[in-house]
């Protein structure tokens, strides 16, 4: 077990850039396999936030964008292996729909390093400490994730009609 | 405006040795809607949820968010324990900091900024989180068992003798299943008839048992607790009540010609009859398609010796719809038959064997039907070619089974042990025969089975040749037998009286039309597929339906009795409450938003979608929209993802509740 933490993570070690990894997991196989990871005490680097849907069939693409548009860096989509669906096709509904959403995001011209899909089970503990170690590392030598923030900007600067002089003048006609 | 409080634990030192809980507490105070924050050593500890309780009362709490844990772990424990302080259990989350946390980092300041963010994200869901109260589904506490064989009859006693009402539904005019054809039964050769017999005449004098044989199911509606079974009782042409089961009918019909299907068509029987001298119930059936009086409107012979005046040549088919909360599936198995290869199958058969060629070539419940004392041979081995005992017997395991190119893979279980015990009663009745048993590999798992297969090779001299069949071939009386006896390397040639081919087990026909009337799901063989392979082996995916016995895959009778009871001991626990209490984690509808397009209804696994239609006062169709089941949904949310007009959300994991926290990074 040493010998994975020092080859997967050297604490302490600071880096210029701390990416920000969103985690959308199932809480059949992949949640349970990031509690194996806490529970045999592996380590692995801080930067991922685990949001748990009850199936991967549940994720919606739209929240990966929001996930980019939001700050993050990288977006990691995990859930049971095929075959093993707590729900019993729900992962195969997702790998169909990420798989077309995957060419579309390759079409706006997103760098599909920063998201990665796969199958962690509830045994795998160890798959879940080396997924998100090696992207951390790889989003982390990519920099950060510019494109969607910008849009978000954007968006906020549309939310301005919502200002209550304007309301007023949308009263009004 | 929301008032949430906010518990973070200690957990002993668990959590507290990486995380500053404190500075976590602090920080998470002045979040916007959070009224109160604290941490504490154990958290689940009854001080702990003391705690918690008291400070929902005192507070004035609308929300909570407990920071500890993994949800997998302590969950149900908080939820519960805010429930009881009068708040909805659903307003109660948790944020993992100790497995995802405190567990896998090791700096405090990265450790403790991380449990900031986990603790600031669940703070934010926990607002849009609504009040969901408990769905109560009514059950219907009378059970459906399908199958009349030793599983559906064990399952049926077991939920009966519990005081439950059941109903036994049966394809042939007879219970009892392949457990009645058969001789005795492996490891300890008692007679199958003798064990089986008493237990089918107890289900026939059992009060809670409603016993259609002859039937079929029709239709199946409803969900888990609330099933409504159409049940289609084909015409027997005899009145059951009326009926005494005294014969005559059978000994005076003329057409006698009609090979006995229970004797696996060794043996004849008339046009009216009961399957097999025990049957139960003892009312005969007439076979209308070999019925004189059916054929051709003569005879009639019948109904004028029938004293009872029970023989009814007018007899419909009628259906019964049976209300049930429970379904036990229990269809059994078949042996996969060379000859006849139904259209379409991927088998592709064993034109070498001879099966259906040469009338000495067997299967293995032939051979039971001839070891059978109440057998057309009266229990003795002779050939159905020209009644002869065969001296040489020759047995081919493997038959159909684990032969991938042939079109199954599977073991089929049974046969090693069945074949070992052929061998055995071959060798009781003909004492000077010699058996032979070609064999790829001998799979005897089971209580004193290993001890039996020694046997029939140690005491009982049967010849076991490690080697698979090439050719066999019919040569004067004789059937020669080649085949490669790999563990010497040497080419085998025997000149056999009779072949008996272990053939593979497969499900019923017809498994597949009963499963989509049912809603359940099938592998590519058509075998049953139970809900997990190893937690829940005797439930389906669908809610309310069990499995037991060879219909969900090959077994011998210790396993399918034990999958019966297992899956009575299951009806058993669905019927223990009067009202079904399930997780409200369920699909809605939001009906105003729903254009009809239904694709939440084909990638929805357990078919819980169905169509609604919304009228206007004048009772003029508007629109079909989706309308969910929340009795069968199972809260997996693919439809939600699915839903083109968002019109659909799983109650628990909304939008709302996923967007705030992904907004809350």
């Amino acid at each position: 077990m040493t010998g994975r933490n020092e080859t997967v993570h050297t604490e302490g070690q600071k880096h210029a850039f701390e990416p920000k990894i969103i985690a959308f997991v199932c809480t059949w196989c992949t949640y349970a396999g990031a509690d194996l990871a806490g529970t045999s005490r592996m380590q692995y680097p801080a930067n991922v936030r685990v949001l748990k849907f009850p199936c991967t069939g549940r994720i919606d693409p739209v929240f990966i964008l929001k996930a980019f548009q939001q700050g993050a860096d990288g977006v990691l989509v995990s859930g049971c292996h095929p075959g093993d669906c707590h729900y019993i096709a729900g992962n195969f509904h997702a790998r169909r729909r990420f798989a077309a959403f995957r060419k579309l995001l390759e079409f706006v011209g997103i760098d599909l390093g920063r998201l990665q899909f796969s199958w962690v089970s509830a045994a795998e503990g160890g798959k879940w400490v080396e997924m998100v170690t090696d992207l951390t590392e790889r989003v982390r030598h990519m920099g950060p994730m510019q494109e969607f923030k910008e849009l978000a900007l954007e968006e906020q600067w549309s939310g301005v009609i919502d200002t209550p002089e304007l309301k007023e003048v949308y009263n009004s006609i | 405006m929301s008032r949430i409080g906010v518990f973070i634990c200690h957990c002993g030192e668990n959590i507290s040795r990486t995380v500053d809980v404190e500075r976590v507490a602090a920080q998470v105070g002045t979040l916007p809607g959070v009224a109160f924050s604290t941490d504490y050593k154990y958290m689940c500890s009854d001080p702990g949820q003391g705690l918690l309780k008291k400070a929902i009362q005192e507070q004035r709490l609308s929300h909570v968010v407990v920071a500890a844990c993994s949800p997998r772990m302590h969950e149900k424990t908080f939820r519960k324990a805010v429930e009881s302080a009068g708040l909805n259990p659903f307003l109660c989350e948790m944020a993992n900091i100790r497995e995802h946390c405190s567990w896998v980092h090791e700096d405090r300041e990265e450790a403790t900024r991380k449990a900031i963010e986990i603790v600031g994200m669940m703070v934010e869901r926990v607002k849009k989180n609504r009040v969901l109260p408990t769905i109560t589904v009514p059950v219907t506490k009378r059970s459906l068992v399908i199958g009349g064989g030793i599983a559906g009859i064990q399952a049926a006693l077991d939920i009966a003798d519990c005081g439950h009402e059941v109903v036994l539904v049966e394809r042939e005019p007879s219970i009892g299943g392949h457990m009645a054809q058969l001789s005795e039964t492996f490891p300890t050769l008692d007679c199958s008839q003798c064990i089986m017999t008493p237990k089918m005449v107890d289900v026939a004098n059992h009060p809670k048992i409603k016993l259609y044989t002859y039937a079929e199911i029709e239709h199946v509606e409803g969900y888990i607790g609330n099933f409504q079974v159409t049940v289609r009782k084909k015409a027997r042409s005899v009145d059951e009540d009326k009926c005494t089961g005294c014969g005559v009918c059978m000994t005076k019909c003329p057409q006698k010609k009609i090979p006995n299907t229970f004797d696996r068509n060794l043996g004849m029987r008339p046009a009216i009859y009961v399957p097999f001298p025990q049957a139960v119930p003892n009312t005969p059936v007439i076979d209308r398609e070999n019925c004189t009086k059916f054929k051709t409107g003569k005879c009639g012979v019948c109904q004028k010796v029938c004293g009872p005046g029970a023989v009814d040549y007018e007899q419909e088919d009628q259906l019964i719809v049976e209300p049930v909360g429970a379904i036990v599936v229990a269809t059994g198995f078949d042996l996969y038959s060379i000859e006849e290869k139904p259209k379409g199958s991927p088998i592709k058969g064993y034109g070498e064997f001879g099966h259906g060629k040469i009338p000495d070539v067997i299967d293995g419940m032939t051979f039971e039907r001839l070891a059978s004392a109440s057998g057309p041979t009266g229990g003795k081995i002779l050939r159905p070619s020209d009644g002869r005992e065969p001296k040489q017997i020759v047995f081919i395991q493997c038959v159909g089974s684990r032969a991938r190119e042939k079109g199954i893979s599977y073991c089929s279980k049974i046969c090693c042990m069945y074949t070992a015990k052929h061998t055995m009663l071959y060798h009781h009745k003909v004492h000077d025969g010699q058996a032979y048993v070609f064999f790829m590999d001998a799979r005897t798992p089971g209580k004193s089975y290993d001890e039996f297969w020694r046997r029939s090779i140690e005491e009982e001299e049967a010849v076991y040749i490690r080697g698979m069949v090439s050719r066999l071939y019919q040569k004067g009386d004789k059937i020669v037998v080649m085949g490669s006896d790999i563990a010497v390397g040497v080419q085998v040639e025997i000149e056999a009286d009779m072949v008996v081919l272990a053939t593979a087990v497969q499900p019923q026909k017809g498994a597949d039309t009963l499963a989509q009337k049912l809603g359940i799901s099938y592998d590519k063989y058509h075998f049953y597929s139970e809900a997990h392979a190893k937690l829940r082996p005797v439930e389906c995916a669908t809610a309310g339906i069990y499995l037991a016995g060879a219909c969900q895959g090959p077994k011998d009778i210790p396993d399918t009795v034990s999958q019966a009871s297992a899956a009575a001991a299951k009806v058993m626990t669905l019927f223990a409450k009067d009202k079904l209490e399930r997780e409200p984690i369920v699909a809605k509808v939001r009906e105003a938003g729903c254009v009809g397009c239904f694709y939440c209804q084909k990638v929805c696994p357990y078919g819980a979608v169905e169509e609604k239609e919304i009228r206007d006062r004048q009772g003029n169709l508007v629109k079909v929209v989706a309308y969910v089941n929340p009795g069968v949904c199972g809260g997996c949310g693919t439809c939600q993802a699915t839903c083109p007009s968002k019109s659909v959300e799983l109650d628990g994991y909304t939008d709302e509740q996923i967007v705030a926290m992904i907004e809350a990074l």
